[in-house]
């Protein structure tokens, strides 16, 4: 078990950065997940905390020790590939014992940790099997159980179910994270599916062209995005963003004019800090599950709205609309609805739940009360 | 047997054979014929005696006089089939000729001797395999010894070249070095070389080392092979990173990940080089006959070179000899093709 410190990591391939200076601190037995688009340096990141890829620029700390120039074999991590990386012509036994072996572990040692690792993770039938004779799951677990037997500090997962079928996914995403129970150990998972990282994470760093956007719990992310990316990447469907102006700032809050509002009816402050710079631009989001059908109870914007596509889950429904202006408004009701395309419709959308972002370059969130 | 009946009477589409069905058959035939019609011919002479090589017109058949066992006599005598002059034919051992005179007796009755012209025998014939090629050359003209230099070149410098290959394969395949697409095209361009180029160079560097007259003089200079390390590092190249990265981060050297990882899944690039490697050090010729001057240290090769006197050449033993010559390449081929063609089609296409 160990704790790991980035400080300012940069990583240059030439001249082109992919990582700009990433801080970053993971707790000793924490679940730590990278969340980004392809291409955000997740993997990159990753990579660099195994020892796979240098680091240009920064120190990288393994429980205060820097390890910058400490070689992968050396750093006592383990990681699981996407293509599992299993050695295609060694039996699953093989395959578990190939790193024990390379410790120079005697062969009682390797053969109690290997059936160890085998019956934690359901493997005993398989062990004489080389990996093509396996389906997806099980390469999986045997990926996972490679890296378990050489009791690793750290564990490292990139993209790891990311070849699987959405059953077996869902059901290795449940293993994985009581994996982690079991074994208490540090480990860090990097996804670019938001479910698997709301679902399994303590903590998740939200990653954006090589920068650290936000770095908190699944909720934090979810309640108080930082700014418009991390509201967008997190949940799904995706918040809805629409396009206001701030009209006045008071005590009460923040008062905005949604464009696609009907004109001259007053709408409620949100309750959201804000300097009152006066006509200034501003997106508002809101998250579809939050939109309600109708008027509620508390204070709440009220927008029309028309019913362009209707999807009936059973549980729920998604509704899409459109507003004026082009902009368009995802509604998540519970339950079945029974409107038809093309219906108008009165939306409110609840103060409490509202976010504000500024239009600019960084586009952060105003901060909500 | 079913399947091997079925392929020979394969046929275009259901119905009878068609025009190009006839084409097909003479075209294979025609083509049969040309590449293993030599083959035959050659396997087939190595059994026949020396007598029966020089006959004229030549049999196919490897065919001798059949002899037989007189008593008085010590050694066994030719058997031919002469009509005597009351018209009848018997079947008689000849005792001696003299110009064209021939006495002959029968087996059963020796006592009595035919004197007939010898316009009026002929022999009798029989299938015979002239196994004595076989044997005689192991006793004459040390061959066990230019058999044991062949083998002990051709093993010794396929292990070798697919060691060396590999690792330089290993290294331009999979390390990221300044350079490496330099070194990787200098190596494929010595291909452009012809090696009679290099035959005077590289004679007198293996000579200064003093590997003249040595079996390790013909093996040095043949194992780094340009083919050899393009052929290894393009299967190589298909090998996914992330085995070698999940073998670091399972702790094994660098050597390790090598010899335990990259050699096993490169097995059918390595059977092909080994084939062609076995071929090449069995059929080389030149460079062995530069070299090795000394008969003791002759090749096989080279041993069937030096059998073709000046005056005389002695063809049931040089056929016999280049018999054996042909085997190992062929035994090779024989276990081996499977991964020829494998190995060919994954290390260019995948």
């Amino acid at each position: 078990m160990a704790s790991l410190q980035l400080h300012r990591v940069v990583k240059r391939y030439g001249t082109t950065a992919v990582v700009h200076g990433i801080d970053l601190e993971v707790k000793d037995g924490e679940f730590v997940v990278f969340v980004g688009p392809s291409g955000c340096g997740k993997s990159t990141l990753l990579r660099m905390i195994a020892g796979l890829e240098s680091v240009t620029e920064g120190d990288l700390l393994i429980d205060g020790t820097r390890v910058n120039d400490v070689s992968a074999a050396q750093r006592g991590l383990a990681m699981v590939f996407q293509s599992y990386a299993l050695y295609p012509h060694m039996t699953v036994y093989q395959n578990l014992a190939f790193g024990l072996e390379n410790l120079g572990a005697p062969r009682a040692e390797v053969d109690a940790k290997v059936k160890a690792a085998a019956k934690l993770l359901k493997l005993e039938a398989l062990l004489e099997r080389r990996p093509t004779q396996l389906s997806g799951g099980q390469r999986q677990r045997v990926a996972i159980g490679r890296a378990i037997v050489r009791d690793p500090t750290i564990f490292l997962f990139d993209e790891p179910l990311s070849n699987l079928d959405a059953e077996l996914r869902v059901q290795m995403r449940a293993e994985i994270t009581a994996l982690h129970k079991r074994l208490g150990t540090t480990m860090i998972y990097v996804t670019h599916d938001q479910v698997e990282a709301m679902t399994m994470a303590h903590r998740i760093a939200v990653l954006r062209s090589g920068n650290v956007e936000q770095f908190g719990t699944p909720l934090e992310l979810y309640n108080r995005p930082v700014n418009r990316f991390v509201a967008g990447f997190i949940g799904s469907p995706q918040m809805n963003f629409l396009n206001a102006r701030i009209v006045g700032a008071s005590d009460a809050g923040l008062r905005v004019l949604l464009d696609a509002a009907p004109t001259g009816e007053s709408q409620p402050p949100l309750p959201i800090d804000g300097s009152a710079k006066t006509q200034q631009r501003v997106m508002l989001g809101i998250r579809p599950e939050h939109v309600a059908i109708g008027p509620t109870s508390g204070p709440a914007l009220a927008l029309t709205a028309t019913i362009e596509r209707v999807e009936q889950l059973g549980a729920a429904s998604f509704l899409y609309c459109a507003l004026g202006g082009g902009e368009r408004l995802t509604v998540h009701a519970p339950g079945q609805v029974a409107f038809e395309s093309g219906t108008q419709i009165k939306v409110s959308l609840p103060v409490a739940e509202t976010h504000v972002f500024d239009t600019g370059e960084s586009e952060n969130a105003f901060r909500r009360r | 047997m079913a399947s091997l009946a079925g392929m020979l009477t394969a046929r275009r589409g259901r119905g009878a054979f068609d025009w190009t069905d006839w084409f097909s058959y003479g075209y294979l035939a025609l083509g049969l014929l040309l590449m293993f019609g030599p083959v035959a011919w050659l396997v087939l002479s190595s059994f026949k005696s020396a007598a029966a090589l020089n006959e004229f017109p030549p049999q196919l058949l490897p065919y001798g006089q059949k002899t037989v066992v007189v008593t008085g006599h010590e050694i066994p005598l030719p058997l031919y089939r002469v009509t005597l002059p009351d018209g009848t034919t018997r079947e008689l051992a000849e005792v001696r000729r003299i110009g064209i005179q021939a006495t002959l007796v029968d087996p059963k009755a020796p006592e009595q001797e035919y004197k007939v012209n010898i316009r009026d025998r002929k022999p009798v014939r029989e299938f015979q395999l002239a196994l004595n090629n076989y044997i005689e050359i192991f006793g004459k003209f040390s061959f066990g010894t230019f058999l044991w230099n062949s083998v002990f070149i051709t093993v010794v410098a396929t292990l070798i070249t697919l060691l060396f290959n590999a690792m330089a394969a290993f290294a331009l395949s999979k390390y990221r070095f300044g350079g490496r697409n330099a070194v990787f095209l200098l190596i494929i361009s010595t291909l452009m070389i012809p090696p009679t180029i290099i035959l005077v160079p590289n004679f007198l560097v293996v000579s200064e080392l003093g590997l003249l007259n040595s079996l390790w003089g013909v093996i040095w200079p043949a194992v780094a092979t340009p083919t050899g390390v393009f052929l290894l590092r393009q299967y190589m190249l298909t090998i996914p990173d992330e085995l070698i990265e999940a073998a670091r981060m399972d702790n094994a050297s660098e050597w390790r990940i090598f010899w335990r990882i990259i050699l096993p899944l490169s097995a059918p690039a390595l059977a092909v080089l080994a084939i062609f490697s076995v071929m090449w050090r069995w059929n080389d010729f030149l460079w062995p006959l530069i070299v090795l001057s000394r008969t003791e240290k002759f090749t096989l090769q080279l041993a069937l070179n030096a059998f073709q006197g000046e005056l005389t050449t002695q063809w049931h033993y040089l056929l016999a000899m280049t018999v054996i010559t042909l085997l190992p390449v062929t035994l090779v081929f024989a276990f081996l093709q499977r991964h020829i063609t494998t190995g060919i089609a994954a290390a260019g296409v995948k």
